[in-house]
Order: C-alpha cells, then sequence, then structure tokens
C-alpha cells in the first residue's frame, strides 16, 4: 500500500470524538457556544486533514476558550489579536488549517484592526466569529453589535452606541467569503463550515449565538417556531429568495430597493425574484443590508448561509512567490558573502 | 559664498542652475578633504558608481569635488592641515557596518546557523525602520518580512510564526514596545522563542523621535503586567549589534524565550570599521524541535522541562504533540489551564529561575581597561561605549588609573559581575537617562555606585565623563 493511501485511511478513520480535548468544558449550561463546538468537531473528519496540521486559535472572551475543547494544535492568545496571531502563522506555515474563534466584542471592538486588515490580506484561515451581541465573560456589558437602547450594566439609561452591521463591515475590507449561520440550525452551519474550509482564503462566518445567562433570546425572531420563517431568509445560490412559514413570500430588486412581494397575489413579480449569485459583489452588500430591527412591520428578513464569494490571491501565496522569484533572480545567497558585503579592505 | 563658487566652477556645465546647485556639498567635502591631507580617490570613485548612467552629473560633482579641493590650497582661509594616522587595529579584513544594518546582518545569520526561516513582524517607527528595510532587500534568504497594521500587530504576528517554527523577530523603538507590552507578557507565559529588538530614542510619550537616549532599560526589565521577566542584552556599539542581534537569536531559541535587544538611535545610525566574523565561526545555535510522538510513548507534555528549566518546541504538523497553549495561567507539566494556588506560586518562581539560569550560558563580565586595583570603574552598558572607553584610555596615559566594564548582559547579569564590582570603593555609571542601570546594580549588588547622567537627546563626550572620574578622585 503506498504511503498517501496510508495516510488518507488514517485520516478518514477518525471520528468527531477524536477531535474532543479531555478537558471539561466550562460554558453556562445551555450556551449556543455547545452547539458551535459540536457542529466543529463533526465536520473535522470530514475534511481530510490530519488532525496534527489543524489549528485553532483565539483571542479573549466565552468563545475564545474554543482551542482548549478541541484536541488538535491551539492557541488561547491575547483580547482581539488572533487575527495578528493566525496571520503571522499562515505566513510562516501555509500548509496548516488554520481556524480562528472570536467574537463580537473580541474582533469587532478591541481587535477591528486586525480583523479588517486580516480580510483584505486574504489569508487563507477560516473565521468564526461568535456573535452573541453582548460581553459575556465580563459578565454583561454591552457590545459593539448591541442594539441601540440596549439596556446593560453599563448602560443602565440604554445604549447610545450605534452598533456595527459585521458582515457589512466585512465587505467593506473586501472579504471574499462571508456567512451567517445559527447555533440553533445544526445542519446549516455544517454546511456553511465546510464551505468556508473549501474556500481558499479568508472565510467569515458570522454566527448568532445565543448567550443565556446575559443576553437570552437576542435572536429569538430567528429561532422561534413560529415566526422565525417570516423574519429570515435562507440563502442558496442559484436559487430564488424565498422565505416565509408557507414559503409564499419572495424578494425582488426594484433598481437597488429590495421589496417584499407576495408570490401568491404578484404572480407577475414572483417570475422576476431575486436569484441569489454569490459571486456578485453588488447583490451582496445589498443583502448585507438586509439589518433591519426584525420589530419594524416592514424588516426584510434576516438572511443566513453565504452571501458572498470570490477568489482573489492569499497573502501567503504571493509572498511564497516573492521569496521564490526572488532566489532565483538573485542565486542561493552566500552567508560570507552577505558578511563581507562589497568593499573591504584588510589591515596588516 | 559656496553657491556662488559652486556657479562659477560650473559654468561650462550644460546643467541647470538647480542642479548646479545640488552640487555644492561636493565643494565643501573637497575642502575638508584638503584640511585632513586626504586623497580625493574614495570619493571620486563613489560618484563613479553612483552617477553612472547621469555623465553630466558625474563630471559636474567631480568638478566641484576638486574645486573644493584646491580651493582650500590656495585661498589660505585655513592654515591649519590634520592629518589623522590610521587607527590601531587589530590585523584582519574589514568593512565599514552600521549599527541597524549589522542588526539585520545579525539575525540573517543566526537564521542560516539555526536553519530556521526568519520572520520579521513590525511597524514603521524612528529609529527602528532601518532593519525592516534592511531585511526586506535580503529575501533571497528566505526571509519573511510583515509591515503589519500597528505595533500590536507586528509582534503577535511574530508570535503566531514562531508557534509555527520560525525564528520570529519584532523591532521598534519606546512608544512601539509600549504597544507590544500585552502580547510580551504572552510570549512569555507561551514560551516560545522570540526577538523583540527596542532601537531607543528620546522619551517619554512621542519624545524626541530622532535623538537618542538609553530610558528604555526600566521598560525591558520590568514593563509588563504580572511578573513576566524577559532575558534583556543590549550593543554597545555598531558592529556590536552584529554580536548581540546573534547572540538574542541563540538565547531566545536555546533558552524557549522572548529576550529583548536594546540599541539606541546613536547606535543604529553611526558606522565604524568591522572585522566581520566568518559564518563558520559563529557559534552554533542549537534547535530542537519535539519529534513527533509514538503510540506507546507516554503522553506529551507541553512544560515539561529540561536542565535549563526549558520546555520544548513542539510545532503544528508534528504528530501526536496535539495541544493548547494560552495565556491563562498553566499547569507546571501537561500545560493546561489551572487555578491552583500553589501550581501559581510555584510557576512564578520557575519563571524567575529559568531566566536566571541564562547566567549559566552567557560570557563572564571582562574589564575593557584597568585592573582590580585601579581606584575606580566606570560601569557602562550600550552606546557609552566609546566615549567611556576614550575617556578613560585618555586618563591611563595622564596616569590615572581606571577601570572600565561595559555591561551587555544586563538580564540576567553575568555571575562574577558582582565579585568584579567588589573590588572598587568608586563606581561611576554613566547613563543616558535619569539613572536605571544604577538602580538595577544597587539593588542586585548593594554597592555605593553614583550616576552621571546626561538627558540631552545626544550621546557623552569622553571629556564629560573624564570630568565626572576626576570629580569622584578628588582631582
Ligand atoms: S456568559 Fe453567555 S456566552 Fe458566556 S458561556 Fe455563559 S452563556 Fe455562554
Amino acid at each position: 500500500m503506498s504511503k498517501v493511501s496510508d495516510f488518507k485511511e488514517q485520516v478518514s478513520k477518525l471520528t468527531p470524538k477524536d477531535f474532543a480535548s479531555n478537558q471539561d468544558i466550562r460554558w453556562c449550561p445551555g450556551c449556543g457556544d455547545y452547539s458551535i463546538l459540536k457542529q466543529v468537531q463533526a465536520v473535522m473528519p470530514e475534511l481530510g486533514i490530519p488532525r496534527e496540521n489543524i489549528v485553532f486559535i483565539s483571542g479573549i472572551g466565552c468563545s475564545s476558550r474554543f482551542p482548549y475543547y478541541m484536541n488538535t494544535y491551539g492557541m488561547h492568545s491575547i483580547h482581539g489579536r488572533a487575527t495578528a496571531v493566525a496571520s503571522g502563522l499562515k505566513a510562516a506555515r501555509p500548509d496548516l488549517s488554520v481556524w480562528l474563534i472570536t467574537g463580537d466584542g473580541d474582533s469587532l471592538s478591541i481587535g477591528g484592526n486586525h480583523l479588517i486588515h486580516m480580510l483584505r490580506r486574504n489569508f487563507d484561515v477560516n473565521i468564526l466569529l461568535f456573535n452573541n451581541q453582548i460581553y459575556g465573560l465580563t459578565k454583561g456589558q454591552y457590545s459593539p453589535t448591541s442594539e441601540l437602547g440596549k439596556k446593560t450594566k453599563s448602560t443602565p439609561l440604554g445604549s447610545i452606541d450605534h452598533p456595527f452591521n459585521p458582515l457589512s463591515l466585512c465587505m467593506g475590507a473586501d472579504a471574499t467569503f462571508i456567512a451567517r449561520a445559527m447555533d440553533r440550525e445544526p445542519k446549516h452551519m455544517r454546511e456553511i463550515l465546510l464551505h468556508a474550509n473549501n474556500h481558499k482564503g479568508t472565510s467569515l462566518i458570522e454566527i448568532y449565538q445565543n448567550c443565556n445567562i446575559f443576553n437570552d433570546g437576542a435572536f429569538s425572531t430567528f429561532t422561534d417556531k413560529e415566526i422565525k420563517k417570516e423574519n429570515s431568509i435562507y440563502l442558496e445560490h442559484g436559487k430564488p429568495l424565498i422565505f416565509g412559514t408557507k414559503g409564499d413570500k419572495g424578494i425582488v430588486l426594484d433598481g437597488f430597493q429590495p421589496r417584499i412581494v407576495n408570490l401568491d397575489s404578484d404572480a407577475e413579480l414572483s417570475e422576476k425574484l431575486w436569484i441569489h449569485d454569490v459571486y456578485d459583489r453588488n447583490k451582496a452588500n445589498i443583502l448585507t443590508r438586509f439589518f433591519d430591527d426584525p420589530s419594524n412591520e416592514k424588516a426584510l428578513p434576516r438572511p443566513f448561509g453565504i452571501f458572498y464569494q470570490e477568489s482573489r490571491f492569499c497573502y501567503e501565496d504571493a509572498l511564497r512567490e516573492q521569496l521564490v522569484g526572488v532566489k532565483k533572480s538573485k542565486g542561493t545567497p552566500d552567508l560570507d558573502q552577505l558578511l563581507s558585503g562589497p568593499n573591504t579592505w584588510e589591515i596588516k | 559664498m559656496l553657491r556662488k563658487f559652486t556657479r562659477e566652477s560650473l559654468k561650462d556645465s550644460s546643467l541647470s542652475t538647480k542642479d548646479r546647485d545640488r552640487c555644492k556639498n561636493m565643494f565643501v567635502l573637497g575642502f575638508v578633504y584638503w584640511m585632513y591631507n586626504r586623497s580625493l580617490s574614495s570619493s571620486i570613485e563613489f560618484l563613479n558608481l553612483k552617477f553612472k548612467s547621469k555623465p553630466e552629473i558625474l563630471e559636474a560633482n567631480v568638478t566641484v569635488l576638486k574645486a573644493g579641493y584646491h580651493f582650500a590650497d590656495t585661498s589660505e582661509i585655513f592654515s591649519n592641515r590634520y592629518e589623522v594616522k590610521p587607527a590601531k587595529m587589530s590585523k584582519g579584513l574589514y568593512r565599514n557596518i552600521i549599527g541597524n544594518q549589522a542588526i539585520a546582518l545579525g539575525l540573517i545569520a543566526a537564521s542560516k546557523k539555526s536553519k530556521l526561516d526568519l520572520f520579521y513582524g513590525g511597524y514603521p517607527i524612528t529609529p527602528a525602520s532601518d532593519i525592516l528595510h534592511e531585511l526586506a532587500k535580503y529575501k533571497n534568504f528566505g526571509i519573511k518580512t510583515f509591515q503589519a497594521e500597528d505595533e500590536i500587530a507586528g509582534i503577535c504576528a511574530s508570535i503566531g510564526a514562531s508557534f509555527g517554527g520560525d525564528l520570529a523577530v519584532t523591532a521598534s523603538s519606546g512608544p512601539g514596545i509600549a504597544l507590544k507590552g500585552e502580547a510580551l507578557g504572552l510570549a512569555m507565559m507561551l514560551e516560545i522563542p522570540l526577538v523583540i529588538i527596542n532601537v531607543q530614542r528620546g522619551g517619554p510619550s512621542t519624545g524626541l523621535p530622532t535623538k537618542t537616549e538609553q530610558a528604555d532599560l526600566f521598560q525591558a526589565v520590568y514593563g509588563r503586567n504580572g511578573e513576566a521577566p524577559i532575558p534583556v542584552i543590549a550593543a554597545s556599539s555598531p558592529s556590536d549589534c552584529f554580536t548581540m542581534a546573534y547572540e538574542a537569536c541563540r538565547i531566545a531559541i536555546e533558552h524557549m524565550t522572548p529576550i529583548f535587544l536594546l540599541s539606541d538611535g546613536y547606535i543604529a545610525n553611526g558606522a565604524e570599521p568591522w572585522r566581520f566574523p566568518r559564518s563558520k565561526d559563529l557559534v552554533d545555535i542549537n534547535v530542537r524541535f519535539q519529534k513527533e510522538r509514538k503510540e506507546d510513548d507516554l503522553v506529551y507534555m507541553p512544560y515539561k522541562r529540561d536542565e535549563k528549566l526549558v520546555r520544548s518546541w513542539a510545532i503544528p504538523g508534528t504528530k501526536g504533540l496535539e495541544h493548547r497553549i494560552g495565556g491563562l495561567e498553566k499547569h507546571q507539566e501537561t500545560g493546561n489551564v489551572s487555578y491552583d494556588p500553589e501550581n501559581h506560586h510555584q510557576m512564578v518562581k520557575i519563571r524567575a529561575a529559568k531566566v536566571d539560569k541564562i547566567a549559566d550560558y552567557i560570557p563572564l563580565q571582562e574589564l575593557e581597561s584597568g585592573s582590580e586595583n585601579s581606584k575606580l570603574i566606570v560601569v557602562g552598558w550600550g552606546s557609552t561605549f566609546g566615549a567611556i572607553k576614550t575617556a578613560v584610555r585618555d586618563l591611563a596615559t595622564e596616569g590615572v588609573d581606571v577601570a572600565h566594564t561595559q555591561i551587555k548582559y544586563i538580564q540576567p547579569m553575568p555571575k562574577n559581575l558582582g565579585k568584579i564590582l567588589s573590588n572598587y570603593d568608586k563606581i561611576l555609571v554613566p547613563e543616558m537617562n535619569n539613572g536605571q542601570l544604577i538602580k538595577l546594580i544597587r539593588d542586585l549588588y548593594l554597592v555605593d555606585a553614583k550616576p552621571l547622567n546626561k538627558i540631552k537627546g545626544m550621546p557623552f563626550e569622553a571629556q564629560e565623563i573624564k570630568s565626572a572620574i576626576l570629580n569622584m578622585l578628588n582631582f
């Protein structure tokens, strides 16, 4: 048997259990993090990547304890900087599969700078941004994604901070893969995780994650059985944008203006439904703007799935190319030549 | 007048007036050549090289250079001419070297000798940027330079690269080092190799970016939250930057630790002749990556230590060594998160002992001049070396016997330093700050050292040190 098939067999023999470390999990019972951990462990064996070549890097926050629970290589770094650590790791070791775990405070507040720079450089890293719209680890202050008026310990009169629209921000930073998933939709999340892994470049998945202790029900509009289908729309490439409890609503584009149409009464318009195209940047920009307060009657449904994807060179590949190119043009370097420099003189 | 002379000597040139005026520095240079009785040939050679493709400009520069020389000769403005005899230097092959350039060469040499790829993460800042520029020139050595979005990203990317098995380096100056503080603590907890270079400038805050100072010693030794000991070494001259950059890499790798290398604006931009080493004469740097774990091997313990108190370097991609590290306090052997009080107490002690232990692996302190019978010892560190050396040498010719030692390994200090200091009643510590090394010395050795401080953004002059010595000796 050849080495390669040996190796593949070993990798394929792995199970989700092989990716669980022996550490006790310390998240609050009922936290959305559990589901995300489970889905990640579930898809790992499917990637066909040897366990030793996988690295999880996190910053600080509840979600950032994640690497401790994965039986892979991992680093729990400092607040907001996982993106910078992962950039260096990926530049040094493009052969590794690097996963980054972060939260809304970690990546959009203290680490906002590094996030946008990672996206524009397009390192081949998968970012899972757990958005629970609150600071959990520090016990319940509002976060940069908390809604306006939110009352927390640090905002007794209500937040006056206009919140970020994370995916729109990522589009602005020229991200090459953005998606949204939901902690309570495990099957959908697993699909998105696989797509993210297959994408060459930075993949960012914003995952709505319920913090049942400090912000319980933040996403209930999108998870409660009775109403979720009225308020959310699941995107599929090449398929029309249809939603609603009975699947009776669709979206058409009126110029740049998205409009909800009723498929039963607006038969003519339903021919012109918006067909989702993950490669269309303009449409993706509009989709990220489906961000209305769900309590607003005319609110557009919140999209889930892959918004946008494009193929663009990765920093680490361009770096390698330069290094190989310069070696070719300048030849193998000689340390003694470097030390002596072009001009020397002798003292006898 | 200078402009007039220059234009006059170029009256036949086809260059524009603006371009003619740009040659006036050559007039001055020619003048100086005459004053010091030196031949113009090296400058003409340089101009030939520089303006190879611009014969008109070349001709104009050479004409003005010669005009300056002849003007000095004939005008009799100066009646004094000086001749500087070649300095007494040991035999060997020399080249010219600038401090920041020497640091870059030291890093590249260490990368070649250790067979590790060099990764440099940094952010532009005066006066450290030239290290980045220098390294970027030598990408054919496989050097990865990463100009990060800020200082924090510069060091964090280097931490990531080190975790991946590269020889990782970051450099900055005081304000940038301040930003890197939290990440320094992380690197110390992770116990991975990392070289941090601080090319010091005048502080505090934005301070005096283009001036020199030695005021970041405390920042290097103490400037982190919690107890986070990091070794600190310092270069004492432009060429010493090479030696100490190489040493920084050796210590970082062999002791699995972040390490500070201190330089400053004076030596970073200063030049001197350098009897450069041959690569085969450089000491070896031993890298020991932890080998993959076989099925019957014991469970891997990331924080188990060897006799140097050093843990192993296990890089991703190595089978069977999957492990998690981070900034939370960790258990002594498993490296798992631990809040156990006894464990924390011991870990703080172990991390301090690990840095102290480096003293067994660095050279002993030596006297630059003088003997144990000298009446006084001058203790310097960093770029004060040249001025102290000159002062002490001058005094010797005047019959005043003074000893001089320059500390290059500051944390930990060489094991024999205390013994050396105990030989003297009088200890003078000149520093370009308000007194930092002196406090470390008093603290460690309980000696009555006296400070000499100059905080003017300028290096010492030998004369200033001489007077201080004479003062102390009651002359
Ligand atoms: S505080 Fe919230 S986010 Fe953090 S572990 Fe508990 S439930 Fe989860």
